[in-house]
Formats: structure tokens, C-alpha cells, sequence
């Protein structure tokens, strides 16, 4: 009997090997040809290897391609969208811990956002934007993502299993809301917290749609924005596009690696209630 | 719970509510406004000139050839997409949850949801240059093992399952984590009860763990349901909605339409249109969560 089971696991990790690698390959494939020439791409007979591997593709992309703005403006995004966890997070305690006048239909409202899909929207939020005169800035690219209803859902319902007590008594020895707020909630919500901040680094450094709508200048593409436009101008130079791909996604492989078991637990609890 | 009537919660709920506000209730009812006018490139900023036309952006859409060709379409990623990317991760959780507790397995998930956090846009790329019908790999390999070559991304018959196979791929990893989820969740002494009983492997399957699961498949479908009917981005890097509007999907119309040709009011009308779809899933999708809260 336990024989048996020790074969069958062994034939599950085979299978599962097999499945692993057939779904990482177009990773494998991307990276392996950012170091490959276009002529060793345009062979006939594919070669997996490059035979004479040169960084020449990620040189092109920083020299003439201004792939050096992109970045810069991806990383400033994604800083700027980390602020919405600080909002959603004060959100989820305010609906957590308060009595307030309208706090249940304001409540509903939050969760009703939920439904609205970006795409039906994204003709007036330009239209407002145009209006406030955001479009073309960083402002404008993140705020239209930078509130999620669910991730204030979810620090509501952490937040609500702190004793009331216990935050009565920081009270009455003195504590204010803020203080209350950064030094005893934040630090006690910190597993839902980490994945908040693990999640909005992911989508702010993913972000496509609003800084798509949004810009109008070069100047303020992102990488995701650049690196569609590189496909329409360059869409043969395949070594090119491979080593915009692999910057774009080498950073949230590494990043995902390193919280993969935090995100994991996140996303299973969470869809899980 | 603090009664309090000073500022203090209003202060800490306002933000997110405003911005909430500002980006999603009052952007939806705007949507439907516009949808009856003749709001173009020309009238923004000149407001006077904008021109109240009933139903006529609905009537000129819906008798597009395009935007009827973006509805079918999207439907097809739907009808198709959705049973597929639901059959994958099941049958993934299910290999995984057979694993049981052990690192190797929880790196196999790992693995597995990996192509769900990186970037569409790049993804794309990638793929695009797989399914080149000329250098990518995917000929390359049906060549090697004595296949016709096939046009993959180029060919209006082929272009549609091309885009789902690479949507299959990147959206199987969140399913298969709630599946997985739900699968550790059912008790194991009911297992242990049906064994002693002499029920085999396949009989436990259908009499034990799907209906101890079926409400996250049910929820799993659902959302994906609504997930699907929002396909974008594949099809904007990839196609741009050809060849010959083979794959265009409702929200490719909306964002063609709209930034494309300046016709604002017909695209939020597509983009009614589209929400009225979402809804009713939705709607579905709350009437059976009351349904199992009974």
C-alpha cells in the first residue's frame, strides 16, 4: 500500500514537471532570445541556446529607444500607487471601528463599485481628466485605480476583529485617531497588509489601460505603454521586443518569488471567505 | 464601536469614498448620459455645441456590422474560453491536491500561477513572436514532428483559438487556486467514511468532493464569466481586433470607437451595452449566493 502511493506521487511530480515546463517555456523562450541577433532568430532551423549571445537588444533599448523614461515613469507610478493602500487601509478602519451618519448606504455605494467595469467608464474618466487637466500627468494614470472596493472590503473585516477595548484604552491614556491609526491598527493588520502592498506593486508596475488613455506624450509612457507601441513600430525586430518583455517581466518574477507564499495565502483566503 | 458625532470617521472614509465617487459612480452615470448625445472629439471643452440625439447612437451600433461582429466575438471568448480555463485549473488542482502538504507541490502552484502576475502587454509579445507563422516556435515544432504549418494569428478561422490558447494559459492560476482552496476544505473524514464504505476513487469524486465544492465553482464561474466578457488586452496588442475584425471584442469597439474615431457617444453606448451584459451575470451571480446563504 505504501508502495503504491510513493509510485503514484512519483508519477504526479513527473506529470506535473512536464505541465511546470510547458507553462514556463514561453518565459524560457523570451529570455534565451533577448540574448540571441536577429539573425540568429530569423534562422530556419531554431536554435534554443544563442550561439553568440549579446546584450546588443538591451543596449538599443536604453540608447535610442528612451526605454530609460519608461522605466523612470513605471517606477514613479508604481511608488504613487502604493499611496492606495494607505487609503483603502484608513477606509477599512473607519468602517470598521465608526458609528457615523451614513456610514451603511456609504458602505453599499463602495461595494457597488465592484460591478463597474473600467472599460464602461473609461469615456467620462477621460472626459473628467481632460477637464481637471490630468491627462499626460501621473495623477491622472493612477488615481482612476488607486481605490479598491475590495481591498477595502478586506481590511474592514480585519480590522473589525480588533478588540474595541483594547483600542478604548490607548484612548484614555491619551492616544489620538493618528496615532491610533499608524501605531496600533497598521502594525496589527500586517498580513493583509504585506499582500496589499506585494499586489498594488504588482498592478502598479503591470498598469496598462489608464496610462494608455491617459498619455498623450511619449514622455510620460510607461513601460507597458512603450513597450506596446515598440511592438506596432518594430513588430520583426523580435531580439528587440524579447528584451523589453524580459525587463518588464523579470522584475515581478523576482518579486513574486520572493512573497510567492504570502500572495498565495492572500488570494486563497480571500476568495475563500 | 465608538458612537461619535465629530469628523473623525468621515475623515478617514473620504478619501477612498471621493476618489470612488469621482472614478466609478459618477463616470457610469455620465456614461449613460453621453450615450444619447452626439459627444465627439469636436465638442469637448465646447460644451454648447453638444447635441442631445436620443437613441440614435444605440440604433447606428447596433446595426454596425463591426460592433454585431464584436458581440459574437466576445461571446465566443466566453462560451468557449470560460469551460476550458475552468476545466485546466480544476484538473491542476486536482493533480496538486492529490500531492497533498509537501514543498514540491507548493512550488508547482507556485509555478503554475506565475504566467497570472506578469504583465499582458509583455506576455503578448512574447507570444506573438510564438505563433510568428514563419520564425515562431509553434511551427517550428508541428514542422519538426511532420504537421502542416498553421496561420495561427494571421488567419480570421485561426486568430480567435489562437488568442484564447494564450489566455487559457495566463488566467488558469487564479482559478486553480480557489479550486485548490476548496478542495483542502473539504473534511477528510468524509473520505475516510466512504472508503470503509467501498467506494472507489471515481464515485467519491462525483459524490463527495463536487458537491462539497460546488459553490466555489459556482462563484469561479461566475466571476470568470465576468472577467471574460472584459477581454482587452490580448486582443489590442496582439490583433488590434483583425484580421478582418475577426477578433474584436466589446471593449476593443469601446476603445476604437471612443480614442480612436472621437466617437464618444456611440462608444459609451457600446459600453452600456456591454455593462447591461455584466449585469445580468452578476445579478446572477448574487441571486445564487442568497440562494446558498439560505
Amino acid at each position: 500500500m505504501k508502495r503504491k502511493k510513493i509510485i503514484g506521487n512519483g508519477i504526479l511530480i513527473i506529470i506535473l514537471f512536464v505541465l511546470g515546463c510547458v507553462v514556463c517555456f514561453p518565459f524560457f523562450w523570451m529570455i534565451l532570445s533577448s540574448f540571441k541577433t536577429n539573425l540568429e532568430i530569423g534562422q530556419s532551423v531554431p536554435t534554443f541556446f544563442p550561439q553568440n549571445p549579446t546584450t546588443g537588444n538591451f543596449e538599443h533599448l536604453f540608447a535610442d529607444m528612451s526605454f530609460g523614461v519608461y522605466l523612470k515613469n513605471t517606477v514613479i507610478i508604481t511608488v504613487y500607487s502604493l499611496l492606495g493602500v494607505l487609503i483603502n487601509s484608513m477606509a477599512g478602519y473607519g468602517f470598521a471601528k465608526f458609528r457615523f451618519k451614513g456610514k451603511n448606504i456609504l458602505f453599499v455605494i463602495v461595494l457597488c463599485t465592484l460591478m463597474i467595469p473600467a472599460q464602461v467608464t473609461m469615456i467620462p474618466i477621460y472626459v473628467i481628466m481632460n477637464l481637471a487637466g490630468l491627462t499626460d500627468t501621473y495623477t491622472g494614470m493612477v488615481l482612476p485605480g488607486l481605490v479598491s472596493a475590495f481591498a477595502i472590503f478586506l481590511f474592514r473585516q480585519f480590522i473589525s476583529t480588533i478588540s474595541d477595548d483594547f483600542l478604548e484604552a490607548a484612548k484614555i491614556d491619551g492616544a489620538g485617531e493618528a496615532y491610533i491609526f499608524t501605531r496600533i491598527i497598521l502594525p496589527l493588520t500586517k498580513p493583509i497588509l504585506s499582500l496589499q502592498i506585494v499586489l498594488t506593486f504588482i498592478n502598479g508596475w503591470n498598469s496598462f489601460l489608464w496610462p494608455l488613455i491617459m498619455s498623450n506624450d511619449d514622455k510620460r509612457y510607461t513601460l507597458s505603454v512603450g513597450l506596446a507601441l515598440m511592438q506596432n513600430m518594430y513588430s520583426q525586430d523580435y531580439g528587440l521586443l524579447m528584451a523589453g518583455a524580459t525587463i518588464m517581466i523579470i522584475p515581478v518574477i523576482v518579486v513574486y518569488a520572493i512573497f510567492q507564499k504570502q500572495i498565495i495565502r492572500g488570494i486563497s483566503l480571500s476568495s475563500y471567505k | 464601536m465608538k458612537k461619535t458625532k465629530c469628523l473623525t470617521p468621515y475623515v478617514f472614509v473620504a478619501p477612498a469614498v471621493l476618489i470612488l465617487l469621482f472614478c466609478s459612480i459618477i463616470p457610469i452615470i455620465i456614461t449613460f448620459g453621453i450615450s444619447f448625445t452626439d459627444l465627439g472629439l469636436a465638442q469637448l471643452g465646447k460644451w454648447n455645441l453638444l447635441k442631445f440625439t436620443g437613441f440614435s447612437n444605440y440604433a447606428n451600433i447596433l446595426s454596425d456590422r463591426v460592433f454585431q461582429k464584436s458581440i459574437t466575438n466576445t461571446l465566443y471568448y466566453v462560451c468557449v474560453g470560460v469551460p476550458i480555463v475552468i476545466a485546466v485549473s480544476f484538473l491542476l488542482a486536482f493533480l496538486l491536491h492529490g500531492g497533498g502538504e509537501r514543498k514540491i507541490f507548493s512550488f508547482f502552484r507556485a509555478v503554475f500561477y506565475s504566467p497570472s502576475v506578469t504583465n499582458m502587454v509583455a506576455v503578448s509579445i512574447v507570444w506573438l513572436y510564438l505563433f510568428n507563422p514563419s520564425i515562431g516556435l509553434f511551427n517550428d515544432v508541428l514542422e519538426f514532428i511532420g504537421l502542416e504549418p498553421i496561420m495561427w494569428l494571421k488567419s480570421p478561422s485561426t486568430a480567435k483559438n489562437s488568442l484564447l490558447i494564450l489566455s487559457v494559459w495566463r488566467n488558469m492560476g487564479l482559478n486553480m487556486l480557489i479550486f485548490l482552496a476548496a478542495l483542502q476544505s473539504v473534511p477528510k473524514e468524509l473520505y475516510e467514511a466512504s472508503s470503509l464504505d467501498g467506494a472507489g476513487k471515481l464515485t467519491q469524486l462525483f459524490k463527495i468532493t463536487l458537491p462539497n465544492i460546488m459553490f466555489s465553482v459556482f462563484f469561479v464561474i461566475v466571476t470568470t464569466l465576468i472577467g471574460w466578457f472584459q477581454y482587452f488586452e490580448e486582443v489590442y496588442v496582439m490583433t488590434e481586433g483583425g484580421p478582418a475584425n475577426s477578433t474584436i471584442s466589446m471593449t476593443y469597439y469601446v476603445y476604437r470607437t471612443g480614442f480612436w474615431s472621437g466617437r464618444f457617444g456611440q462608444a459609451a453606448a457600446a459600453s452600456v451595452i456591454l455593462f447591461l451584459f455584466i449585469l445580468v451575470v452578476t445579478l446572477v451571480q448574487l441571486w445564487l449566493q442568497a440562494k446558498n446563504d439560505k
